[in-house]
């Protein structure tokens, strides 16, 4: 039994199965994504004046990670293109370099997550509030000491100052009355943080999955089938412009608004 | 030479092993009859919850028998005591789980799993669904989903206990206790029965798309594959925000966020150490933003079974076909901007309430159109009351009272004495227990023939049909009328320490004695069920052989296959010259003309053999 227009497309449509497919799986995401985005223009509108925090993420180190997910996407899209006018080898390349872009995106998004889970807010029995970086090394079971500066106020740590000196703080743990680090329980900015960009990269790791898959351990099938092979790239690639894209709405959502 | 040759074909269509054939298939129709079996196991399984509820609303406080000590035997004594006394904590959870389990587990499977895979791509004249694979993962992911359901009962603090809605911050405040609880299983549950939809809804939209046979043009489609057109889109989009909710609860319940956790939260005398800042109104937003659409996917493949029936059995066209195709697709547009109409009481603001109230009153207006369609259909027809058309005649008052009961709901203003009253719980099951469920039993006794090449037997089928419309009526009727009294849809005890309370109205005895003639309605239609329960697994071996690959003698491409259909369907080239309903042609010999004959005169003279 063969299923038809699996490679060929029909007529009417104008599409083979798995293209359609795959777009109707996309306006699915959108819904998932359009959700999450949707949750966080309400709780955003619904913050207390003061509570929602600015400035938290490194801008620069979003930007470098947009900057190479577009990249990763035209060489994506080079390599499909390669491969239609028939050249397996320049596939095979260009798809090489949309997997070390998406892999060095993740290496990036890995230390920004080590960063905000290393981040501490400190505030002390006498009122001072310090806000820095843990030094693991030398923090005990009395003390703490982080890498960072003593804040004025909690409205300096909702919105810290571009520049500041930056100087080693120890602090004995009596003195603390809480302490809490910048990860998602902090509040609804750094718990909706997470939860989209740990989606999106649990998309970015799915998609490096598959196009792999199909660049390697599955490529025999362009020699029996070609044309349902560069179908199944063409797929794949549809996919992670989508990915691609919704970093396109994290990044500014995020690090800059 | 002979045998030479047989031996190659032998070796060529080796017959695929128990596992293969069973359990790994890729086959639609192994898939739609998976889906069918397990979907009719847990419907089984949530009416059971039921009817031990039914026993502690009925006798508050006294042991359950049969089943009281067993259930202290493996959920534990906090959850029914050693004589079998169901706790107040065991009825939330048996309530959570019953309106989980039939909605996702049961019916929207056995609508869009089981028949959806089942009948329509044989209706499109289809080999397959467009995606074999993924049809098979659809169904693991929905089995999977289903054992993470059923394990979260033996989870310590047993299962989800905040209503199948899961409120937020409820649904996160109970049981805090333990991690992970039955909240945690309930998520992370929804999560494969998501993915299982998600998988289904692609594969649907795309077969009906891309693999109708040469000539069936949308306007020639049976109206099922219409409905399931369109509930496979509102599965695609309604689920995901759905999930994006799911995620949100997960990470509050497991990683101390507050999305859905309002600032200076106190549960039990005691402020919750979280940021704050959230919004429950958040999560119900969502959630309904998902459970509208729903209410619209447990009805319109419902009504599609319902039509090809009607059309069957009356033996005439559907009445008003274009009409029913428009009313499914604005009723599908419709359900995505009418969710909020659940939230009238949250004090979300009068101008967003008025229009929720709006839409909700212009969804009504398709469905009032495709029942009537259904209605008219009747008119004037030489009908045959077989089982599967008393189902769907019997489905049209039900789901007719079911829906013109939900307009109080849909006002704004007599939503609020309405909310959340045994009223509601009347109006919902008018919908989908005499609605859906008879609809479904339709289906089942109308394709049943095609699925196994025997019929089910008749005399019980109609014992069946009898006993389960008296029964549904008398467990869902005084509903309203406790409703109407004032009754909460969630007191453990049935209403018995709210009508002793002074200082309020209370409630009259006769009203807290429908109670019990609920309670023992819903006992006898369980009872009623054996006869379906015992003809449908006898009739497997023993029912009537049908005579011919078209039994009811129906027009659409699905009684154009061999019985059973086998792999790929169908032998012969299938070519569509007509729209679907073609019965009592004039100046036809027979009553009715399939799709696929390519007979155009309609030649009274002419015979055309039917099965190949």
């Amino acid at each position: 039994m063969n299923i038809p227009y699996t490679v060929d497309r029909r007529e009417d449509t104008g599409l083979y199965n798995a293209k359609l497919g795959v777009w109707l799986f996309l306006a699915s995401e959108v819904m998932l994504f359009g959700a999450l985005f949707s949750s966080y223009i309400l709780l955003r509108f619904g913050a207390d004046v003061g509570t929602w925090p600015r400035h938290w993420l490194d801008y620069k180190l979003g930007a470098v990670n947009t900057i190479i997910l577009i990249v990763s996407s035209v060489t994506n899209v080079i390599a499909w293109a390669n491969l239609k006018l028939g050249s397996f080898s320049k596939y095979r390349a260009y798809q090489v370099l949309t997997m070390v872009c998406a892999l060095t995106f993740l290496g990036i998004k890995s230390t920004e997550y080590y960063g905000k889970f290393h981040h501490f807010t400190i505030i002390c029995k006498d009122g001072r509030i310090a806000d820095g970086h843990i030094q693991k090394a030398e923090t005990t079971a009395d003390k703490v000491v982080i890498d960072g500066r003593w804040a004025p106020d909690m409205a300096s740590i909702m919105d810290p100052p571009a520049k500041f000196e930056e100087q080693k703080i120890e602090i004995e743990r009596k003195e603390i009355v809480e302490m809490h680090n910048y990860g998602p329980s902090r509040n609804n900015f750094t718990g909706l943080y997470f939860t989209l960009t740990g989606l999106h990269v649990l998309h970015i790791i799915g998609g490096i999955i598959v196009i792999f898959a199909i660049w390697g351990p599955l490529n025999g099938m362009w020699k029996t089938d070609p044309a349902r092979y560069t179908n199944r790239v063409e797929v794949a690639g549809l996919f992670w412009s989508f990915v691609d894209m919704v970093w396109l709405f994290i990044f500014p959502t995020f690090y800059l608004l | 030479m002979h045998a030479e040759t047989h031996s190659h074909d032998a070796h060529h269509h080796e017959e695929p092993g128990f596992w293969q054939k069973c359990i790994f298939s890729t086959d639609h129709k192994v898939v739609g009859i998976q889906y069918a079996v397990t979907a009719l196991m847990f419907l089984f399984a949530g009416f059971s919850l039921m009817l031990m509820m039914r026993w502690q609303l009925a006798h508050p406080g006294q042991p359950i028998p049969f089943v009281g000590k067993i259930l202290s035997h493996f959920l534990g004594e906090d959850m029914a005591s050693k004589e079998g006394v169901m706790s107040p904590d065991l009825y939330n959870s048996f309530g959570a789980m019953h309106g989980t389990i039939m909605v996702f587990l049961a019916i929207v499977p056995l609508l869009t799993g089981a028949f959806g895979n089942y009948v329509m791509p044989l209706q499109i004249g289809a080999p397959d669904m467009a995606f074999p694979r993924l049809n098979m993962m659809s169904y693991m992911s929905y089995f999977f989903g289903g054992v993470v359901m059923l394990a979260s009962f033996f989870v310590p603090g047993g299962a989800a206990k905040s209503g199948w809605t899961s409120y937020s911050p409820l649904a996160t405040v109970n049981d805090m206790a333990h991690h992970p609880n039955g909240q945690t299983f309930w998520l992370i549950g929804m999560v494969f029965l998501i993915t299982s939809s998600l998988l289904g809804s692609v594969n649907i939209i795309t077969t009906i798309i891309q693999l109708r046979a040469k000539g069936l043009t949308w306007m020639r489609l049976p109206f099922f594959v219409w409905a399931q057109f369109v509930t496979a889109f509102l599965l695609l989009l309604a689920f995901p925000p759905l999930e994006a909710a799911g995620c949100l609860q997960l990470m509050d319940n497991s990683f101390g966020t507050s999305f859905f956790l309002p600032s200076g939260l106190v549960i039990s005398g005691q402020k919750l150490h979280v940021a704050g800042g959230g919004s429950p109104l958040l999560w119900q937003h969502l959630f309904w933003f998902l459970a509208h659409p729903e209410v619209y996917v447990l009805i319109l493949p419902a009504m599609g079974i319902v039509a090809e029936v009607i059309a069957n059995n009356t033996r005439k066209p559907l009445w008003g076909y274009r009409s029913l195709v428009y009313a499914s697709m604005v009723l599908g547009f419709l359900s995505f901007v009418v969710w909020a109409h659940h939230m009238f009481l949250t004090g979300m603001g009068v101008h967003i309430a008025t229009f929720f109230q709006t839409t909700t009153m212009m969804i009504s207006i398709p469905s009032v159109i495709i029942l009537t369609a259904l209605l008219i259909s009747l008119w004037g027809g030489s009908i045959r009351f077989n089982t599967p058309m008393l189902f769907a005649v019997g489905f049209l008052p039900m789901f007719g009272i079911g829906g013109l009961t939900g307009l109080p709901l849909g006002f704004n203003a007599s939503d609020i004495q309405l909310h959340d009253s045994y009223y509601v719980i009347g109006h919902f099951h008018y919908v989908v227990a005499p609605g859906t469920i008879f609809a479904i039993f339709a289906g089942i006794y109308y394709w049943y023939p095609k699925a196994t090449g025997r019929m089910m037997n008749e005399y019980w089928g109609r014992i069946h049909f009898a006993l389960s419309f008296l029964f549904m009526n008398l467990i869902f009727m005084p509903m309203f009328i406790q409703g109407l009294a004032g009754m909460s849809r969630r007191m453990y005890d049935g209403g018995l320490h709210y009508a002793e309370q002074a200082g309020v109205p209370g409630l009259s005895p006769f009203v807290l004695s429908l109670n019990k003639v609920i309670s023992y309605a819903a006992f006898s239609l369980a009872v009623a069920q054996l006869p379906f329960i015992i003809n449908f697994i006898w009739s497997i071996y023993y029912g009537k052989k049908v005579t011919s690959d078209n039994p009811w003698d129906a027009t659409t491409l699905e009684w154009q296959t061999p019985t059973p259909p086998g792999h790929g369907n169908f032998d012969k080239e299938i070519e569509v010259f007509r729209g679907p309903y073609e019965y009592s042609v004039p100046n036809h010999a027979r009553n009715f003309l399939p799709q696929n004959d390519p007979d155009k005169a309609h030649t009274p003279t002419h015979e055309h053999p039917v099965h190949g």
